[in-house]
Formats: C-alpha cells, structure tokens, sequence
C-alpha cells in the first residue's frame, strides 16, 4: 500500500467513506443511537467506567477510543512515522482538552457524532456544526495574527507509547471486569463486604448499549490506521477551507457524511426531526455555543478528538496530555453538572461554556512566537 | 540571498502560513524551509507549488530541507 493514494483525493474519501459505513454500522450491531463512534463521548464513558464520574447511565470502557490509538499506532510503526515528540505547551493542551470536552458535551458529540447525527436525521446537528465552524473560524483569525502552542521536541520513545500504554491498561480492564470498590451490605441482618465498582458498566442508557467489543476494536484499529495514513481531522477540514480555500481535508468529512447517511437509510436508522432526538436536546443557543467553544479549542490545539487520538498513537505526547484532559473534562462536566442530558442543558453548563470561551481568548490572544 | 525559515516542531498549519508569507515576501531570493514531519512537508510542497514555485527537497534523517525559488 503506497502512501500517495491517501494523500491523494481519492484516498481521504475513501478513509470517510469508511468511517461513515463502519459508524452507522456499529449503531446497528448496538452503539447507542447516532453515536457509532463518538471520541467525546466514547472518552466520557470511560471516565465513567472508572468511576472518575458517577453518572450511572454513561459507564463503560469502550473498545473504539482505545483502537484509534492502537490503529494509529501500528500505522505508525509500519511506515516508519512513529516519532516521540513533546513539548509544546503541554499544559495549556491540556486545559484545551478540558474545555474542548466541557465544550462538547453541552452539545452532546464530537465532530465525528455531529456529523453522524446530521446523517441520522438529527437537524440540532446543523445548528452544532455551524458553531464549531464558527469556532475554527476564531481560531484561523488567531492562526493568521501569529499563534502558536511553540515548539515539540523529539522525545524518548517511552513518552511516545504512554498513551497506547494506558488504552492497553484499560483493554487489559476490559476483559479482566476488575473490581477495586469494596461496600458494605446488611442482608438479613448480616453486613458484609461486596466487591462493587470502579470498574463500573452501566445496567441502562447508552452506557449499556454497545457492539460486540471485539467488533468495535477491530474496526476502530482499521480507523485509527486509516485516520492515520490520510490525516483525517473534522477541525482541519473546516480549517483549510478558511484558511487556504483547501478542500482536501473537507471532502474526507462529506464523504463521512454521505456514506453515513445512505447506511442509515439502508438499515433503517434516519428519523429526521428536531424533537425528540437520541441523546440529543434543542437548546440551539447551547448546542451553537458548545460547539463553537469545542471548535475554538480544536483548533488552537491543532486538531479534533479524534485527530488528536491518532497523533498520540504515532508518539505525539502533546497531543495524549489534551486527551487526558479530555477525561478530566468529561469527570468535571458530570460531577460539576456541566454536561447537557436528554431533558436539556446541564445547570451549570452555560457558565462553564463561558469560561471556557474565555479561556480560549486568552491562549489565543497571548501564546504568540516570532519564528521567522 | 537565501532565506531561511526554521519550522522544525511546528505543526501545520503554522509551516505553511510562515511559508505562504515568506513566498509573499522573497521576491527573486531563495527560501529554505527546515521541517521535521512528513505531514508538514507534504503540506508545505502542496502550498509552494501551488503559489507557482519550484521546490528542491532534500531529507537528512528525520529532518527535511526544501528550497523553494520562482520558476
């Protein structure tokens, strides 16, 4: 297999392609609703799996998040590109990754879910793709005036596999079913002692709706390899457009979109409408803003969920810290009542958007560097 | 005159926006661009071929030099 072919046109349509049927396909094997993979969520879900949030519904240590990592990862070693680097604002990348989550979870989907809810009949997806083009579009402006995150520096190899380390110690938790918590009970009379979570899985929501995980890991490996080969990235899509009128990223998303909205018509899984919609709410004010504050960090960060996923895969340690802050973000938008549900947007949410927006102006406004 | 633009751990798109700017400003001058991903060359060579400049890529190790001059 030649490199130049997912360089090329064909080859970051075809990557969409793919993306779009194996989405739409794993919600059919059993995925929750519009969400055949989902990096925020998916990331939000093993927050919870660890107990580092309680919300009972969104437990559960999926199999996708850590088969980008091991796809890229192989990608990575196969054609020679596997470069421990790090360095470059490691903790303002991680404090994106935070508000990137906070940001997407008042929407309810990264990038990736947007789209497929789009193809899913979900219209509040427009209103949510239109933010976060609103907030790559800040980013471009911050791109132009002179930001930058600074420098990577090549690393030690061991800083490049930390993060495929860690999607191992949670594929090893996976099938193991550990239990660390121990609790009291008093039956009849009697207390004792039971084993309960972390790990947790969830009894009912969409935590306790997911494909077979075998399925799931083999096909998110074969994204996460695909994603790496191509450079696939919602953020970078949207970005090139704006910045250089550059199309080749965007049609790897409308390929996406398309492959993902024929499979659900296929296999009966198109239901448009506004109301009513899987894990999904209609605050458009919310889902708009959400968004935008999720595009802006993608882009001062320099990549979507997923995007960042695969370059922690080929050893980019700046981009495993934004992860793991994605996690953390996930842990403070369940416990903090962040994050939006069904029935509406998360009490606290809209602030929490406002200082994450704020946030961003500052990074944007103050991370400049004359290189030249 | 030959001017030198180090892009070395930069990600894209930084690479290519200092690259367009420096094409924007070389005249009859030469550039040299330091890169040290393949990304960023591909993207690089992508941007200065498409602002109508001939490019000579040269790689030492992990790191990559591309000239770019006027046709």
């Amino acid at each position: 297999m030649k490199n130049d072919f997912f360089g090329a046109r064909w080859g970051i349509i075809a990557v969409g392609l793919f993306i779009g049927i194996s989405a739409a396909l794993l919600q059919w094997w059993g995925n929750p609703p519009n969400m055949g993979v989902c990096v925020a969520c998916m990331e939000r879900d093993i927050a919870g799996a660890l107990g580092w949030h309680r919300a009972a519904a969104v437990q559960y240590l999926r199999p996708e998040i850590m088969g980008f990592v091991f796809g890229a990862l192989i990608a990575a070693l196969v054609f020679k590109e596997f470069r421990a680097r790090t360095g470059s604002a490691p903790v303002v990348r991680f404090c994106l990754g935070i508000f990137a989550m906070i940001g997407a979870l008042v929407f309810l989907g990264c990038p990736w879910r947007a789209l497929l809810r789009l193809a899913g009949g979900d219209f509040n997806a427009i209103v949510g793709l239109t933010g976060l083009a609103v907030g790559v579009a800040a980013g471009v402006l911050f791109l132009k005036s002179g930001f930058s995150l600074g420098r990577t520096y090549k690393a030690n190899w061991f800083a490049g596999i930390l993060l495929p380390l860690i999607m191992l110690a949670l594929l090893v938790f996976l099938l193991v079913k550990p239990q660390f918590g121990r609790a009291k009970e008093i039956v009849d009379g009697v207390e004792t002692l039971i084993k309960t979570g972390p790990i947790f899985f969830s009894k009912t929501g969409p935590g306790s709706m997911f494909a077979p995980a075998a399925l799931s890991l083999l096909i998110a490996m074969a994204i996460g390899f695909l994603a790496q080969r191509s450079r696939f990235c919602t953020m970078g899509a949207v970005r090139d457009v704006m910045l250089a009128r550059d199309f080749h990223l965007f049609s790897g998303i409308l390929a996406l979109l398309v492959a993902a909205f024929l499979a659900n018509l296929v296999l009966k899984q198109f239901n448009p409408g506004w109301e009513g919609q899987p894990i999904a709410h209609t605050n458009h004010l919310w889902n708009f803003l959400g968004m935008s504050l999720a595009g802006l960090a993608f882009a001062l960060a320099g990549g979507c969920p997923g995007r960042q996923l695969i370059l922690a895969g080929e050893g980019d340690g700046d981009a495993a810290i934004f992860v793991l802050g994605m996690f953390l973000g996930a842990a403070i938008s369940h416990n903090f009542n962040l994050a939006s549900s069904p029935a509406g947007v998360g009490l606290y949410g809209p602030a929490a958007t406002m200082i994450g927006l704020a946030f961003c102006l500052v990074v944007g406004f103050s991370m400049r560097e004359k290189f030249a | 005159m030959m001017k030198l633009i180090d892009a070395r751990g930069l990600s894209c798109p930084q690479p290519v926006i200092m690259v367009r700017k420096g094409i924007a400003a070389m005249g009859s001058d030469k550039l040299e661009v330091l890169l040290d991903s393949v990304t960023a060359k591909a993207n690089v060579i992508r941007a200065a071929e498409f602002e109508g400049c001939k490019v000579l890529v040269s790689g030492r190790g992990d790191e990559f030099s591309i000239i770019i001059e006027r046709e």
